[in-house]
C-alpha cells in the first residue's frame, strides 16, 4: 500500500493549507459558513438550554447540518489516527522542546499516545490542575468564540477569505490573548 | 443525502486537521512563541486561497447548490468588543493548545481529557447565552 504510505508522512503547511481551503470551497458551495464553535450553540440548545435562555432556541432545520459536520470529522480524525498516522511525533522545533524541558514537559513522551498532539502528563483526570486547566480553557473558548461570533475556522478561515474587517480584529484579538496567556500567564502555571 | 454529503466534508476536514498536526497543543505552542513558520504556512495559504476563490464565485456568479449568492453574514464593527471577545478566546486556545472543531477531533482520538474542555466550552457557550444581554456589543 505505498498510497497509504505516502499519505501517512507529515503533510507540508502548504498542502494542509490548501485543504483547509478545500473545505471552505466546498460549504461555501453548500450555503454554510465553514465555522465549528456554532456546534456549541446546537449542542447546548439540544441539552435543553432553550427552556431557560432564548439565545438557545434555534431553527432546528437549519442547524442539523453542523452535527453531521462534527461526526465527519471525528470520524475522520479517528481514522487518520489510527490508519494514516506518521510514524514519528509532531516535529516541531528544537527550541519549543528546550523550552518545555524547563517546564518539566518531555517532547514527545508527554503525550501519552506518542504523537506529539496534547500533553497528557500535564492535562489528565489524575492531576487536579490538569482538570481545572482543560475546563477553564474550555470555558474561555466557548465564552470568547460566542461574544466573538465565531473561532478560528469562522474569522481566520472564513471572515478573512470574504475580506471582512470584524474579522480581521478578532484575529489580532486571538492573538492578544495567545500571547499573554503563553508568555504571561504559563510560565507562572509551568514554570 | 445532503446530511451525508456534510458528513463527508467533515471527514475530509478530520483527516486535513489530523495531518496538518494543526490539532497539535505542541504546534499550537510553538507558533505563540514564534518558533516555526508551519501554522503561520497553514493559516497563509488557506486564507490566500480562501480568498481568492471566494472572490472568484462571488465575480463569476457561481452560486451555492440552493441557487443562492455566495455571501457571509456582516457583524457591526466594534473594535472593542471584537478585541475583548477575540482576547477571552485566545487565552484558552494558547492554554489548552485546541479550537472548537479539533477539540471533537482529538476526543474521538482517545484524548478522553478533552472531554472535559468540550464540557466546559459547552458551559462558556452556556454563559454567553445566559448575560449576553448584559454585555456591550
Amino acid at each position: 500500500m505505498a498510497i497509504v504510505t505516502w499519505i501517512s508522512q507529515p503533510w507540508h503547511w502548504a498542502v494542509s493549507g490548501a485543504g483547509i481551503a478545500i473545505v471552505l470551497f466546498l460549504l461555501t458551495w453548500m450555503g454554510r459558513m465553514f465555522g465549528m464553535s456554532s456546534t456549541y450553540t446546537v449542542l447546548c440548545s439540544l441539552a435543553g438550554a432553550g427552556k431557560n435562555v432564548d439565545y438557545f432556541r434555534l431553527d432546528w432545520k437549519n442547524e442539523t447540518w453542523r452535527l453531521y459536520l462534527v461526526a465527519g470529522a471525528m470520524c475522520g480524525g479517528a481514522f487518520a489516527f489510527y490508519f494514516l498516522s506518521s510514524p514519528n511525533a509532531v516535529a516541531i522545533s528544537q527550541s519549543t522542546i528546550d523550552h518545555l524541558a524547563t517546564w518539566g514537559i518531555a517532547y514527545p513522551t508527554s503525550d501519552e499516545h506518542g504523537k506529539g498532539f496534547i500533553p497528557t502528563t500535564v492535562f489528565n483526570f489524575t492531576s487536579i490542575k490538569g482538570i481545572v486547566l482543560a475546563l477553564v480553557g474550555g470555558f474561555l473558548i466557548g465564552f470568547g468564540s460566542r461574544y466573538g461570533e465565531g473561532c478560528t475556522s469562522g474569522h481566520a478561515i472564513s471572515g478573512l477569505s470574504h475580506l471582512r474587517l470584524p474579522s480581521l480584529i478578532t484575529v489580532i484579538g486571538f492573538f492578544i490573548g495567545g500571547l499573554l496567556m503563553t508568555h504571561l500567564i504559563m510560565p507562572l502555571i509551568f514554570g | 443525502m445532503k446530511n451525508l454529503s456534510f458528513f463527508a466534508v467533515g471527514l475530509l476536514f478530520g483527516v486535513i486537521m489530523t495531518k496538518s498536526e494543526a490539532i497539535s497543543w505542541f504546534r499550537i505552542h510553538e507558533m505563540f512563541r514564534f518558533e516555526s513558520f508551519h501554522m503561520y504556512g497553514i493559516i497563509g495559504v488557506a486564507v490566500v486561497i480562501g480568498a481568492i476563490g471566494i472572490n472568484l464565485m462571488k465575480r463569476l456568479n457561481i452560486t451555492t447548490w440552493e441557487g443562492t449568492a455566495v455571501d457571509l453574514k456582516t457583524l457591526p464593527l466594534n473594535y472593542q468588543r471584537h478585541l475583548i471577545a477575540g482576547s477571552i478566546f485566545g487565552l484558552g486556545w494558547a492554554l489548552i493548545g485546541a479550537c472548537p472543531g479539533p477539540m471533537f477531533i482529538l476526543f474521538a482520538q482517545g484524548y478522553w481529557i478533552i472531554g472535559l474542555t468540550i464540557l466546559g466550552a459547552l458551559l462558556g457557550t452556556y454563559t454567553y447565552g445566559a448575560i449576553r444581554n448584559k454585555l456591550p456589543h
